[in-house]
């Protein structure tokens, strides 16, 4: 999933500054489950947005929504009939859901109210950790299903650096090898022989954001 | 391969080898560079140029390399992959190779988590071992990574890091391999302060016969106090100090410290020239550069072979 996290409080307090009628807008998607933009969300962010303003002696008035997701066209055009008359959009989707929005309502400003972070999973109960960076040639099934341009911070192919210690990135002692992590399951797997000891050739990064935006059309699933 | 290399020409000869750094400054002031060569004359065969080490931003490797090649010196320009991409690093090793540079090390780079920039986005285009590659593609086959041909190949003495005391372990022998076989022909090893380690890193390399192939020099590096070597031994990523070598440090007062790190300095080396397949050694004195000659003579290094 694409995971995100809330902005500060204070950072959305003084993005909304001047306005006072905004939709605070969630999505169902990734990012519910990663609890950072889902109904319950909007909840909470809506409740401490007003607090603020109380505080501050301006009311606001704010419209929560919750959207199947947020990027997909159909859903986004759910707050045609109202959105007009509010004077932002507060998006607690990730940056895909933002630019739907400011794409669909093209006079309604669009806002940020998550840092959207990475493509990954939970480890456990509030816990994420980043496991893609969509470069869009996928090499997993050579080293050992484990992501060395994701989970090596220097996004190494030969293996891993001068700095790795006791399974540890030099980059931070919470922050695991990369290396270690695919050598170990090479190893598990029996191909530690034949995969490490090849050299990988230089990646062709077109395929990654190097190339551009990127876009994927299916020929065989348009209308 | 026949380069200019004065270093390539020593190993060639069977001499054992001596290399030492310099790091360049954070000004634009090129004296500093002609100072800390003038420690270095007639002390090495060739002088390592680092190239933004600890991601902390100093002048450009290959000026410095430039500055000291005036000076007669034969420099070794360090090139990390963490700041240039393909295009900048090729561009960048036909400059060098224009301005009569020899030697190129080939690194990853230390993560700019560590600099003085870490808000920096770093590129890893390719990593050190695809460098080597890179270099070799251009040397060899007078190409560039995209197959199209050059005018010039640029000439150069390739050589890369190999730190046998990281983890894991069992494959620092085994990466060396993959460095071979990417075209590597020179090593400089990780700062060597456990000979045991370095030892059986070494043998495994030997086993492999890749010692053939490629010319080890061995990492030195005088300890100034206890205190750098305790800071050495827990801060610095990648490094074993044994606790006899801090032990032995805190066995003296502390004014003759220094005095009994080059002495400990002196003795690895000596112990280093005696296993097989260490061709040479490279003499890492952090901001100490005035050490060097004491190190190299007291090692019984000088005068260096004329090439």
């Amino acid at each position: 999933m694409i995971v995100a996290q809330a902005k500060p409080i204070e950072d959305i307090v003084t993005m909304i500054d001047r306005y006072d009628k905004i939709i605070l807008a969630g999505c169902k998607a990734c990012v519910a489950v990663c609890a950072a933009g889902g109904e319950k969300e909007v909840g909470i962010l809506a409740s401490a947005i007003t607090l603020a303003r109380k505080r501050d002696g301006r009311a606001i008035e704010i419209r929560e929504v919750t959207l199947e997701r947020q990027c997909d066209p159909e859903y986004v055009e759910q707050i045609r009939g109202f959105a007009g008359d509010y004077q932002a959009v507060l998006s607690i989707a990730c940056g895909v859901g933002v630019q739907y929005m400011a794409e669909h309502y093209k006079t309604i400003p669009a806002l940020p109210g998550l840092n959207t972070s990475f493509m990954g999973g939970s480890l456990e109960q509030g816990v994420w950790s980043e496991r893609c960076q969509g470069c869009g040639q996928c090499i997993l099934h050579l080293t050992g299903g484990i992501c060395p341009v994701t989970r090596c911070s220097k996004s190494l192919f030969n293996g891993p650096c001068g700095g790795s210690s006791k399974g540890k990135c030099e980059v931070s002692p919470e922050m695991e090898c990369g290396w270690q992590l695919i050598i170990d399951r090479l190893k598990a797997l029996g191909e530690f022989e034949n995969r490490f000891t090849e050299l990988f050739p230089i990646k062709d990064w077109s395929t990654s954001r190097d190339g551009g935006q990127r876009k994927i059309t299916r020929e065989d699933m348009k209308a | 391969m026949k380069t200019g290399s004065r270093l390539e020409k020593v190993l060639e000869k069977g001499a054992f080898a001596v290399t030492s750094e310099c790091g360049p400054p954070r000004g634009a002031d090129p004296d500093v560079i002609r100072e800390k060569g003038k420690l270095l004359e007639g002390v090495v065969d060739a002088v390592n140029i680092t190239d933004c080490q600890t991601s902390v931003v100093r002048m450009s490797s290959l000026s410095a390399c430039l500055i000291l090649k005036e000076m007669g010196f034969d420099p070794i320009l360090q090139m990390v992959t963490r700041d240039r991409n393909r295009i900048a690093i090729q561009s960048d090793v036909l400059g060098a190779a224009a301005l009569g540079i020899n030697n190129i090390l080939c690194l990853s780079g230390d993560h700019q988590r560590f600099g003085d920039h870490p808000q920096a986005k770093n590129v890893y285009d390719i990593d050190s071992i695809q460098l080597i590659m890179t270099v070799k593609k251009m040397r060899d086959e007078k190409k560039f990574l995209n197959d199209q041909e050059m005018t010039k190949a640029p000439v150069l003495f390739i050589g890369a890091a190999e730190n046998p005391f990281a983890d894991p372990l069992e494959i620092r022998a085994l990466r060396l391999a993959k460095k071979a076989a990417a075209g590597v022909e020179f090593i400089q090893t990780q700062c060597i302060f456990n000979l045991d380690r370095f030892a059986e890193w070494m043998r495994e390399v030997v086993d492999m016969g890749l010692h053939e192939k490629v010319a080890i020099l061995a990492g030195v590096t005088p300890l100034k106090s206890v205190g750098m070597g305790k800071y050495m031994k827990s801060q610095v990523p990648g490094m074993d100090v044994p606790d006899a070598v801090i032990e032995r440090l805190k066995g003296v007062p502390k004014e003759k410290q220094g005095a009994e790190g080059i002495k400990i300095c002196i003795e690895t080396i000596q112990r280093l020239r005696e296993m097989k397949g260490v061709r040479g050694v490279h003499i890492m004195a952090i901001e100490w550069e005035e050490k060097v000659s004491e190190i190299a003579k007291g090692a019984d290094l000088l005068p260096r072979p004329k090439v």
